[in-house]
């Protein structure tokens, strides 16, 4: 599914939510549902640094796809990096380093991805596009 | 009759709506609001006064010296310093101390030495000595702590020596609330000739500090943690070490006389004031001082003691809850985890509900790891918190806790 479309999917979940607690609830079941990350990558070399919670991210690239899987010890950070996780999650390296995610805004959890909010978010984001940028290098170079 | 009603109506920022809740807030150990008295006097000091000191003939110019050095004098007899002289303006605590520990570093610290510190230290009375004792090859001694997150006082004995050359404790944990026994630390170092300085940010607004009595080599502070405006806070030094120290930096103010061959130096504490003050912000804090004076310290002291005593007895009821730092001397913070989740999450729901805490380690990292916990969340109090807020801070919890579980 493109990313767009994945994105829309997600705003019209949230749209059912009148008020903050179900979008959060909604959120933190996501995280309580996203798939567990290999424990080996749940090391400091796969943290990406927040000043609160840790995320750890790990990507794999298999025919044009990049696969990520992530965690976090905090409940909501996870239940956001899961949504970050199914957007962009197997597409190809070019539509990552394009995406612009407008659905965090329309969800209205762009408060945490704010850079005024120390909980690394911003930097999962980054972190994301640049293993996709990273693959695409790696790729052009073996073409 | 501590008139808390009259006193909120004093904070403009207290009565404001966050997400369509009443602002609760309770992440005073990392500023507190600022009553209109202080902030009219900053603006009646740009409106009116605004100069530079010191160095104009001019009448504005000598207005604001005066009121800066009035500012001065209200800070000494506040912390009943001997001298106004002993009395530096600097940006907070943490100029402050990064004051000390170069100046002193410069001066006395050599290969060999050691500074000893607490394990209960924030990061701005670590690492100010940590870049003190790597440039001189001096040892960084701390002194532990125990569970409760009281100073394993005993300690001290066998930690103190002659290669010890300065003790750095804080008043209060600003991540546990506890009071530390400084009176008791201070003569311990000073049966042996040991200065002590005193990181004394969270507590000039809760508690009487008295340097004399005290006997402390060196207090510090920050305005913003006591009402006044943020960019501002104080050095106390007994004059005698000030008067060792070598000045901390080169600018206008602090010299006496300049040539290129060599400059000598401003008396105190012009000497350690390089550059154009912050006189502003100097006022407000003089202002904030009047201001708890009015209220008086002993009544914010015993309505702030009764407000953490409220807040334990209900937050020990929430079952999963454990509170971090139980020192039986303690002001009005309280550090908590509750089990099975992250502080983070329970700091994202409390803000929903308009209630503003500090989540995460507190710039106090060595006191997570000796607690094995990523952090803490935490709730201090000010002279304006209520009762009230508690109760809505507890409900808080527990509907956060419901939803995390």
């Amino acid at each position: 599914m493109k990313i767009e479309k994945i994105e829309k999917e997600i705003i019209s979940e949230f749209e059912n939510f009148d008020d903050w607690i179900d979008k959060y609830n909604h959120i933190i079941e996501f995280g309580k549902s996203l798939q567990p990350i290999d424990e080996k990558y749940k090391t400091d070399s796969y943290v990406i640094t927040g000043c609160q919670s840790k995320v750890w991210l790990h990507a794999t690239f298999n025919e044009g796809k990049i696969f990520f899987e992530a965690d976090s010890d905090a409940i909501i950070t996870k239940g956001i990096v899961g949504l970050l996780i199914r957007v962009l999650s197997n597409q190809s390296p070019d539509d990552i380093i394009k995406a612009k995610l407008e659905f965090i805004e329309k969800v209205g959890l762009h408060e945490h991805l704010s850079p005024t909010r120390s909980n690394g978010l911003t930097s999962m984001l980054k972190q994301m596009k640049l293993y996709a940028l990273a693959f695409k290098t790696k790729l052009s170079q073996n073409q | 009759m501590y008139n808390i009603n009259a006193i909120r109506l004093d904070f403009p920022a207290l009565h404001q709506q966050v997400y369509n809740h009443p602002l609760v807030y309770l992440d005073n150990a990392a500023t507190t609001q600022k009553p209109k008295i202080v902030i009219d006097t900053l603006l009646e000091y740009y409106n009116k006064q605004n100069s530079n000191i010191h160095r104009g003939v001019h009448y504005l110019s000598q207005q604001a010296t005066t009121a800066y050095e009035e500012a001065r004098k209200t800070i000494q007899i506040f912390i009943n310093a001997e001298h106004s002289h002993e009395i530096i303006f600097t940006r907070g605590t943490t100029e402050s101390i990064n004051l000390v520990a170069s100046s002193f570093g410069k001066q006395f610290l050599k290969a060999g030495d050691e500074v000893l510190i607490t394990a209960m230290e924030h990061h701005s009375n670590i690492v100010p000595w940590q870049l003190a004792c790597e440039e001189r090859q001096t040892k960084l001694k701390v002194i532990p702590i125990a569970n409760n997150g009281e100073l394993l006082i005993n300690d001290i004995d066998k930690l103190l020596s002659k290669k010890t050359k300065i003790v750095a404790v804080t008043h209060i944990s600003n991540a546990l609330g506890t009071i530390n026994p400084i009176k008791e630390i201070i003569k311990k170092a000073h049966q042996q000739n040991i200065p002590v300085l005193i990181d004394g940010a969270q507590a000039l607004p809760h508690i009487k500090i008295d340097v004399q009595e005290l006997d402390c080599d060196f207090y510090c502070f920050s305005g913003h943690k006591m009402y006044a405006p943020m960019g501002v806070g104080i050095l106390y030094g007994k004059e005698k070490w000030l008067e060792e120290l070598p000045p901390y930096q080169g600018g206008g103010e602090m010299i006496e006389n300049v040539t290129f061959d060599k400059t000598t130096y401003n008396e105190l504490p012009y000497k350690f004031e390089a550059g154009t003050p912050n006189v502003g912000d100097g006022l407000g804090l003089a202002a904030a001082i009047k201001y708890m004076n009015t209220i008086g310290l002993g009544n914010i002291n015993s309505y702030e003691l009764s407000l953490l005593d409220y807040a334990t007895k209900k937050l020990k009821k929430i079952e999963g809850l454990r509170i971090i730092g139980e020192a039986h001397e303690k002001a009005g913070v309280i550090s908590f985890i509750i089990k099975n989740i992250h502080p983070s999450d329970i700091g994202t729901i409390l803000d929903k509900l308009g209630i503003a805490v500090r989540t995460g380690h507190h710039c106090a990292q060595p006191i997570m790891d000796f607690y094995k916990i990523p952090g803490t969340v935490r709730a201090s109090f000010a002279l304006y918190n209520t009762f009230e807020e508690i109760d809505i801070f507890v409900e808080g919890i527990i509907k956060a806790k419901k939803m995390l579980e």
